[in-house]
């Protein structure tokens, strides 16, 4: 297995990414960690003539606290996501994300922005982004622009990005203190795609009503879904087992999933259920403990 | 498309290469450099037989182009072995068995070399999934977990922590 010759571009700077975009329109292709596209250029599944490398703009790795706001650089990777003490501390269900994708390996290289412009419908990071719907900056040549996750992911591996533009920055919002979160998944092995994977977050008033609810789907669709409406139908009620049940069978109800080769749609439907109650328990447990 | 020329730090030495920019690190470690310790299995990320180092971090060889590589730190398993010893890493999946045709072994060096300066004391759960990128079709990964967790207790026991006087 083999790549398809190419040219090889090393940008070192945004403006000198944009320019080489620019030069080679459609036959250029970004290389930032290179762990979904090397793959598939050695399957000869993609054939850029010209390979942009970003991997040496070094302003866009850099994960900073900004008020409730965290800012992930583009080229943050996966495993710096993971060990890092503030997102660990301030947003803690992205470190448990990023520290389940692929292999220790894997994570070392891949990156943040290569992860949300693959748009895999099972991958961790762009789950995440849905769930918090996040804000998604965006360059060109021509300027620069901000997308929320929900109209940046289109479907299976599309994006809302053109072939000139650069994805340099995600901001996540931080959990406030007591807001708890959960994160679900099964997969035939450890580092395997999820089947299907679910993300939530819980937040309660003082009186022990939910007040803020987020509910995200990985697996089930060609992109992850925002339960958004579900989620505000059962804001304001107390968050017993009754209330786990119903968000989880309601969820499970709604989900149209495809049969492939790796699971049935019945599998997937079940797994979305019983994954959101654990997701769900899981959050209700961690309320006031992160 | 051609040949480009251009330099790469492989364990600590230069080394001028000439190859397509399509060639892939593990392929110009083993047909140029000549560096045949490092095995390709898959070349999709999948098995870990590749694993290098790339400035200290495993990383596969089989995703990387060499042209990416210009000044970069490359080590790979022909640089473990120190004045003829096995590392403790190396010791300890011969003492465990933790191989038998060998294919996957230094994918794992590399990797678990790696690992345990980061992780110097990980639970037999925290090896396994460290251990899961990278496949053996011998073993059953028992031996090699057992082998990774001797070389932990060795790299932490004080002898192997004291200082030169
Ligand atoms: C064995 C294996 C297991 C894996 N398991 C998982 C898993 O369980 N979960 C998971 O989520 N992922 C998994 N991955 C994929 C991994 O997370 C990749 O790192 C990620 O999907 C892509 O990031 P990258 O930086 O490697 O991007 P690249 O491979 O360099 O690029 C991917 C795509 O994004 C484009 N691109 C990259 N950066 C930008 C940017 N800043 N702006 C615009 N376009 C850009 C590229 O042109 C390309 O089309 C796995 C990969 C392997 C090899
Ligand atoms: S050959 Fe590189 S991971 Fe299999
Ligand atoms: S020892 Fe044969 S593949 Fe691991």
């Amino acid at each position: 297995m083999k790549p398809a010759p190419f040219s090889y571009h090393a940008a070192q700077t945004l403006d000198e990414a944009f320019a080489l975009l620019q030069a080679h329109g459609d036959e250029a292709r970004i290389l930032a960690g290179g762990q979904s596209l090397t793959p598939m250029m050695n399957m000869r599944m993609a054939r850029p003539t010209h390979l942009v490398d970003i991997g040496g703009i070094e302003d866009l790795a850099y994960i900073r606290g900004n008020g409730d706001r965290i800012e992930i650089g583009a080229l943050t990777r996966h495993y710096q996501l993971e060990q890092s003490s503030l997102v660990q501390r301030v947003c803690p269900i992205l470190a448990a994300a990023a520290r389940n994708i692929g292999h220790y390996a894997i994570r070392q290289r891949g990156t943040i922005g290569g992860s949300l412009a693959h748009a895999d419908p099972a991958a961790e990071l762009p789950l995440m982004a849905v769930l918090f719907d996040t804000e998604i900056e965006i360059g060109s040549g021509a300027g620069n622009r901000v997308v929320m996750a929900s109209d940046f992911l289109v479907s299976i591996y599309t994006t809302a990005l053109e072939p000139n533009e650069i994805l340099t920055q995600v901001v996540f919002p931080t959990l406030v203190a007591g807001e708890g979160w959960g994160f679900r998944w099964v997969s035939r092995r450890v580092g395997d795609f999820a089947i299907v994977s679910v993300a939530v977050t819980v937040k309660l008033d003082s009186s022990g009503r939910v007040e803020r609810l987020r509910l995200a789907v990985g697996g089930v669709d060609a992109k992850p879904l925002a339960l958004g409406q579900l989620a505000d139908a059962y804001v304001g009620q107390g968050p017993g087992s009754r209330w786990v049940e119903a968000i989880a069978e309601e969820a499970a109800g709604q989900m149209q999933p495809g049969s492939d080769l790796h699971a049935s749609a019945e599998y997937r439907r079940e797994l979305t259920q019983v994954l959101l109650r654990r997701a769900l328990r899981d959050a209700l447990d961690r309320l006031g403990k992160h | 498309m051609s040949n480009i020329s251009f330099q790469l730090t492989v364990n600590g030495v230069a080394r001028e290469v000439l190859v397509e920019p399509r060639k892939l690190l593990s392929d110009v470690l083993r047909e140029d450099l000549r560096l045949t310790g490092t095995h390709v299995g898959c070349e999709h990320g999948v098995c870990g037989a590749c694993t290098v180092q790339v400035d200290g971090r495993p990383m596969r060889s089989c995703l990387l182009f060499a042209v990416q590589m210009q000044g970069n730190q490359i080590t790979t398993i022909e640089a473990v072995m120190k004045n003829g010893e096995y590392s403790p890493m190396q010791q300890a999946l011969h003492d465990e068995h933790g191989l038998q045709c060998g294919f996957c072994t230094p994918g794992i060096v590399m990797t678990f070399e790696a690992y345990l300066k980061e992780n110097p004391d990980p639970t037999d759960e925290e090896i396994a999934e460290a251990l899961s990128g990278n496949l053996c079709r011998c073993t059953g990964y028992q031996n090699i977990i057992k082998a990774v967790r001797m070389a932990a207790a060795k790299m932490n026991s004080p002898k192997n922590q004291e200082v030169e006087p």
